[in-house]
């Protein structure tokens, strides 16, 4: 394997782990302290329960996100040397605060772990706010830096020189709003869904249910609203890679000629010699709606950027659809909940509305990963937007196939030990955490 | 300002050697211990770590971000001439913390564990023995930025004797700050007395340890002693460690956990103060005479001043919770305990 494909994808890999564990130390702090809060405040011991087994849980990815993450910013250096050393003075800002926004979430999550019946409770309950929020931040730093690469601000770059560096501009780039706000309601959609379908999955085996039931329950309303929120910032998401990164934009929408009213294309499969799109669906100037706010405004395409410049089209553009397909089914399901919670309570008790939130487990997650890869590849050939080629910047040092191979085999090692770990933590619910099936059982 | 960020370079790298490495030798102390004694070891020691050990590694990400915010042409020359032995120090980084946690937290405690240990162990003693091998490294004028071939570039790097003597010693190192550290947890005399005689023995292998990197840095023509004694603070320093562990020797029968405790830490802050004095501003020293220095090779007046900032800011943030961690769990066990 080609030295560069293989950094490529050994950064890809490395990021596509780490995003999953970080997005759970993101959310599920949040749930944990909702189920800790009713615990307090109506003393049903189920609550106590939930709270206690969803700590566990934080505890086990909190790790796992930790270690991921300290390879991710050795990685950085050790394949993308060339980059680090121009673009680490400029995007370092967020970085380094996030270093403080880590060091306080772990601080916070000793605090949590061990501080049962240490504290005063509401304090105790208050420390572990602190973990989500201070993840959540950490998480809206990181991808200011990411955003930065998409949009790089806060230097000047003349004569291959980056002179006149402003990190604080840097940080405030064009994209990081956009970018960071749907990060932290995907990370909500994904967690959420993962973890109440989870939940679903056991109430319909009739196991523990009235611990899962409401482990389901907080789960279910976070990822519903989330999912009802995302196609929303999504839209801003695109308004603003036309408006930056029209050849992201083109490649996500396979849109190859530049054009006024242009139509939405749905599916199909890019064709970039012939430059069409075959099999696909249309709607009638939705892209130009979309992507510019007016029925009939000019989208540009891949025609009007030189060839060198273009992003790979086809991945592009099916990851794209894959997000936004999942994220319409999401929405779907949220809307049924809604509804049922709102006019047809006996909904929420039917096999059928479980069995589809046990569908959507992985969903947000699959949406999650599409959605970095169109970030990632839709950004290509480019590391730092306009400024730097990827292919410039990666290590010098040849062989890196092997630490590819090494580092995958590695990530596939943890992510089944993860998953036997998190299986064993759901099996053992009725044994451990759930005392109602204690009292009744033995 | 960028001394203020320097200032926290050194202070994180300490604190990744002291608490850190008193985590990684928990890890290696598990290996030199008995069948009989090993679970006494386990229970004493996660009773202290526990807490504040998520904590831990978090130094070492402050000096990578430091180094790449502020000092990046550092931070790329080590990162592609030494990418080998970070590799191996990441894989043991990865192994053994998520093999911690799982011991900790599997929910069924089973053969598994038996799997879990093992990881953990290993990958406590290749973890410091690569950082070692790492900071021996990038003082030793091996890096070439010349190099032509593979073998010399990437290699010869950091494969000498004088590195794996530092990665040798910086191994004993965590080991006897673990145990050190464990003696002032012990609730019981029993393992308190077995504590103290480790940490004899221990002492004794740190000593050989040091003496084999001198010896290393002699045979590969590294002028170690040169650096050491070429001016006072250097010797001072040194002189000051070697007392404060004759001193460490004599007080660990009666001694407080807290002094011995302060010996230790201060001889390894010594240790390290040396050994980073007599070429600073350098931190990286290249085949060739051509060194980068933390002076000359800072980051622009702005990413410098911005840097600073978070990180005095962060402070105020972190220290008063950090202490107030480690005090209230101090505390609270020991009301536990009455
Ligand atoms: C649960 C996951 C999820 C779901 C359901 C969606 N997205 Fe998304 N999307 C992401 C998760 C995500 C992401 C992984 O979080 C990305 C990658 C980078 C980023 O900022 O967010 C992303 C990026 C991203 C981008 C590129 C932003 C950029 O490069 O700056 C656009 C245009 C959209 N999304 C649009 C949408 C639309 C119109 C959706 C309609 C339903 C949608 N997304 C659902
Ligand atoms: C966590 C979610 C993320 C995922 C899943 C992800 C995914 C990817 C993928 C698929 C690539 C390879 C693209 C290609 O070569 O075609 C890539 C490259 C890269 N990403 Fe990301 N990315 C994520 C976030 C970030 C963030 C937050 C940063 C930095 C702040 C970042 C920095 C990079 C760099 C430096 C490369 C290599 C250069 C390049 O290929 O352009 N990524 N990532
Ligand atoms: C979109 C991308 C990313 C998001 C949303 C994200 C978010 C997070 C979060 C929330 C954590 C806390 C760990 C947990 O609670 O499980 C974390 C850990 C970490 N991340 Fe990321 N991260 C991203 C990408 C990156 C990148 C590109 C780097 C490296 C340059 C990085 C470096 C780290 C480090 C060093 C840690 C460990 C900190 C600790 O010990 O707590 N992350 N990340």
């Amino acid at each position: 394997m080609e030295d560069f494909l293989a950094a490529r994808l050994q950064m890809a890999f490395s990021l596509g782990f780490h995003i999953v564990f970080s997005c759970i130390g993101m959310v599920m702090p949040f749930f944990m302290c909702t189920a800790h809060y009713f615990w307090l405040k109506r003393k049903d011991p189920v609550y106590l329960d939930v709270t206690k087994a969803w700590s566990k849980g934080v505890a086990i990815f909190f790790a796992t996100g930790a270690v991921s993450g300290t390879v991710l910013s050795f990685e950085l250096g050790l394949l993308w040397p060339r980059f680090m050393e121009h673009a680490g003075p400029i995007f370092g800002m967020p970085f380094s605060l996030e270093g403080t926004a880590f060091f306080i979430e772990a601080i916070a999550l000793g605090f949590y772990l061990y501080g049962w019946n240490k504290f005063h409770p509401w304090f105790h309950w208050f420390t572990g706010v602190i973990v989500g929020v201070s993840g959540l931040l950490s998480g809206i730093l990181v991808v200011a830096a990411n955003a930065w690469m998409n949009s790089p601000a806060g230097f000047d770059f003349i004569d291959g020189q980056y002179l006149n560096i402003d990190p604080v501009k840097a940080m405030f780039n064009d994209a990081w709003f956009s970018q960071a706000l749907h990060m932290c309601i995907a990370a909500f959609v994904s967690t959420g869904f993962a973890v109440a379908g989870v939940h679903a999955l056991m109430i319909l085996k009739g196991k523990n249910v009235l611990f899962h039931r409401k482990a389901f329950q907080i789960a279910a309303i976070f990822a519903t609203i989330a999912a009802c929120l995302q196609p929303i910032s999504g839209d801003i998401s695109a308004k603003d890679v036309a408006g930056r990164q029209p050849a992201k934009l083109a490649a996500m929408e396979a849109h190859f000629h530049t054009e006024k009213g242009a139509p939405l294309i749905i599916g199909g499969i890019p064709d970039v010699e012939n430059k069409t799109v075959k099999y696909a669906i249309k709607i009638p100037k939705a892209l130009s709606f979309m992507a510019t706010g007016d029925f009939n405004g000019e989208v540009k395409g891949l025609d009007s950027i030189p060839v060198e410049d273009h992003p790979p089209v086809a991945i592009t553009h099916y990851a794209f659809q894959l997000m936004v397909g999942l994220g319409m089914l999401m929405l779907g399901l949220a809307l049924i909940y809604f509804y049922a919670l709102v006019k047809k309570k006996h909904w929420l008790d039917s096999k059928w509305l479980l069995r589809l939130f046990v569908i959507a487990t992985p969903m947000g997650y699959i949406a999650l990963e599409a959605g970095w890869t169109v970030t990632e590849v839709g950004r290509q050939p480019w590391i730092i937007h306009g400024v730097m080629r990827t292919a410039d910047a990666v290590t010098p040092m040849p062989g890196i196939a092997y630490s590819f191979y090494l580092f995958t085999a590695v990530y596939i090692s943890l992510a089944v030990i993860v998953s036997v770990l998190l299986y064993r933590q759901i099996t053992m619910v009725g044994k451990l955490y759930d005392s109602s099936s204690q009292t009744n059982n033995s | 300002m960028v001394y203020v960020v320097i200032v926290f370079l050194w202070t994180a790298i300490l604190l990744y050697i002291l608490l850190g490495g008193a985590d990684f030798g928990a890890g290696i102390m598990e290996l030199f211990t008995s069948k009989k004694n090993r679970h006494r070891t386990r229970r004493n020691m996660y009773e202290a770590i526990g807490p504040v050990w998520e904590a831990n590694h978090m130094w070492l990400i402050i000096v990578i971000v430091i180094l790449f915010v502020g000092f990046p042409k550092i931070y790329t020359t080590v990162s592609v001439y030494l990418h080998i032995p970070l590799v191996c120090m990441l894989l043991g980084i990865i192994a053994r913390g998520t093999a911690f946690v799982f011991r900790n937290y599997d929910a069924v405690k089973d053969g598994m564990q038996k799997v879990y240990t093992p990881i953990f162990v290993i990958s406590s003693v290749v973890t410091p023995f690569f950082l070692g091998i790492i900071a021996a490294s990038s003082v030793s004028g091996q890096i070439d930025l010349q190099a032509a071939d593979f073998v010399s570039a990437y290699i010869f790097s950091w494969l000498n004797w004088f590195s794996l003597s530092v990665g040798l010693f910086t191994v004993t190192i965590c080991a006897y700050l673990a145990t050190i550290f464990i003696i002032g947890e012990t609730t019981h005399p029993d393992d308190r007395a077995l504590f103290i005689r480790k940490a004899r023995r221990v002492i004794f292998v740190v000593m050989g340890a040091g003496a084999l990197v001198f010896m290393a840095a002699y045979a590969e023509n590294i002028p170690l002693l040169d650096w050491i004694f070429s001016d006072y603070p250097g010797v001072i320093a040194l002189i000051l460690a070697t007392i404060s562990l004759i001193l460490t020797f004599i007080e660990l029968n009666k001694g407080h956990a807290i002094i011995l405790r302060f010996f230790a830490g201060f001889q390894v802050s010594m240790i390290l103060f040396a050994a980073t004095y007599s070429h600073f501003p350098d931190i990286v020293l290249l085949k060739g005479g051509e060194n980068l220095s933390l002076l000359t090779h800072q980051g622009q007046y702005k990413t410098i001043a911005g840097l600073g900032w978070a990180l005095l800011i962060g402070s105020v943030f972190i220290l008063p919770a950090l202490f107030y961690l480690i005090y209230s769990f101090r505390t609270k066990k020991s009301e536990q305990h009455d």
